[in-house]
């Protein structure tokens, strides 16, 4: 499932499972994802910041597509309903983490597909490792189109046409470096330990900031207006200055 | 304060002071800044052109937050409506310069954060020395959020998500060469006689051009859909060629 760590200023918010589990994201993933952030969230102070890791050799490869097969009891349109009931919970996600009140990491420390991909997108900085794992937006192959979410965090965070039309329209899987060319991650590094390493000294430099949570929070909802407006987030004025 | 001076076509808006002025963005300044755009705009003809400098130290290191401290009279809430009052106020400048019916060159001759960032990011090319001073959106550091006209006028100048990030979520510090990388600016030279000269060999070159003010200005606006609506401008066709 997932666990939550504070250690120093960091969370660390992991996936956990043994070293297969696809970290699918259904219902039972999803809410306990959503309780970390709300325990993450509550203890926010300055200075405090979230880094998402995942054991094992996925990060996730999206929602749990044969949970809602099985639990559909063989009715497909009924599994489908499924699915996009997967898809709106998991929307709560995203705007939980594009609403949290202290810098997000995401250390890719393995394959990322489809609503794993974006999970791992709805953080600020993501860095992988680049002797493993892909990412991979799957829908195209798998037959389905995207959520609005999906493609407004995918423009929201991902600037170039044809980098968004081979992630989206050619489902092209892209290893770490070319990540890094593409602007779909910040950075690539030698291993999964080395990815978390990086996490850490990221998260430590961001720490000393000692942001207010609050105006942070509401400095990167500006940043995504598109986004915002389909998570039905708003952002409002706060100054905490002392002028 | 500010002056003004005609070379040729070229139209000298000068933030004045001694090398220590950091020409913050006071009422009294706005005023001044305005009043020269007005005086600029009525003696627009085709091939004009301004360009904006500082002396000193600084382009400009944003709004005026002591002044709105001591004119508050101890009081903080008074003092957080009194930078609102700027932040309406600044708002003229940038529509001032967004509608100005010739081309706009800043010459970033020292540091420029926040809305002196703006500044300088209002005009329709940024050029800066490479020698000293750094731009600085200062906002998360101090703990306030941005107006929406900042954070649209950045996602208007500036395409790469990441620098976006970076510049609004990270408050880097930025010098002009890494400035060049991330899009924030056009060109960096080696001085401050450097950049002067860049900047009116370039006026130089626009102005034979011989733009219609009128048609330039509304094909600048139609550039920043977001923005002008933020800004409360409108655009109109025109057709002045002899056709």
């Amino acid at each position: 499932m997932c666990t939550l760590e504070k250690r120093g200023n960091i969370f660390f918010l992991t996936l956990t499972g043994d070293g297969a589990d696809e970290h699918r994201l259904n219902p039972t993933l999803i809410a306990s994802i959503r309780t970390a952030l709300a325990e993450a969230k509550s203890q926010s102070t300055r200075g405090t910041v979230l880094i998402t890791v995942a054991d094992g050799k996925f990060f996730s490869n999206g929602f749990d597509l044969s949970w809602a097969k099985s639990a559909a009891c063989g009715s497909p349109s009924e599994a489908v309903n499924l699915l996009r009931h997967m898809v709106d919970l998991f929307k709560d996600v995203v705007a939980d983490l594009i609403s949290l009140p202290m810098p997000t990491i995401a250390a890719v420390t393995g394959h990322a597909a489809a609503a794993g991909l974006m999970l791992a997108m709805s953080h600020d900085y993501v860095l992988m490792r680049r002797d493993r794992g892909i990412l991979y937006m799957s829908e195209v192959d798998i037959g389905m189109t995207l959520p609005d979410y999906f493609t407004a965090l995918v423009r929201s965070k991902v600037a170039r046409p044809e980098v968004r039309r081979d992630v989206l329209l050619r489902g092209v899987r892209v290893k770490a470096e070319e990540a890094v060319a593409k602007g779909l991650v910040d950075s690539a590094h030698d291993s999964g330990e080395k990815a978390v390493e990086a996490a850490v000294r990221l998260g430590d430099e961001f720490a000393k900031r000692k942001w207010d949570g609050e105006v942070y929070a509401e400095i990167r909802k500006a940043l995504y207006p598109e986004l915002i407006g389909l998570l039905g987030l708003a952002t409002r004025s706060v100054v905490k200055a002392r002028l | 304060m500010c002056t003004l001076e005609k070379r040729g076509k070229i139209f000298f808006l000068t933030l004045t002071g001694d090398g220590a002025d950091e020409h913050r963005l006071n009422p009294t300044l706005i005023a001044s800044i305005r009043s020269t755009l007005s005086e600029v705009k009525s003696q627009s003809t085709r091939g004009t052109v301004l360009i904006t400098v500082a002396e000193g130290k600084f382009f400009s290191n944003g709004f005026d937050l002591a002044w709105a401290k001591s004119a508050s009279g101890g009081s903080p809430s008074e003092a957080v409506n009194l930078l609102r009052h700027m932040v309406r106020l600044f708002k003229d400048v940038v529509a001032d310069l967004i509608s100005l019916p010739m081309p706009t060159i800043a010459a970033v001759t020292g540091h420029a954060a926040a809305a002196g960032l703006l500044l300088a990011m209002s005009h329709d090319y940024v050029m800066m020395r490479r020698d000293r001073g750094f731009l600085y959106m200062s906002e998360v550091d101090m703990g306030m959020t941005l107006a929406d006209y900042f954070t649209a006028m950045i996602r208007s100048k500036v395409a790469k998500p990441d620098a976006r990030r970076d510049v609004l979520l990270r408050g880097v510090k930025v010098k002009a060469d890494e400035a060049v990388v991330k899009g924030l600016i056009d060109s960096a030279h080696d001085s401050v006689e450097k950049v002067v000269e860049a900047a009116v060999r370039l006026g130089e070159e626009l102005s034979k051009r011989k733009w219609d003010g009128e048609v330039y200005a509304e094909i600048r606006k139609a550039l920043y859909p977001e923005l002008i609506g933020v800004l409360g401008l409108t655009t109109k066709p025109l057709v002045k060629g002899r056709l």
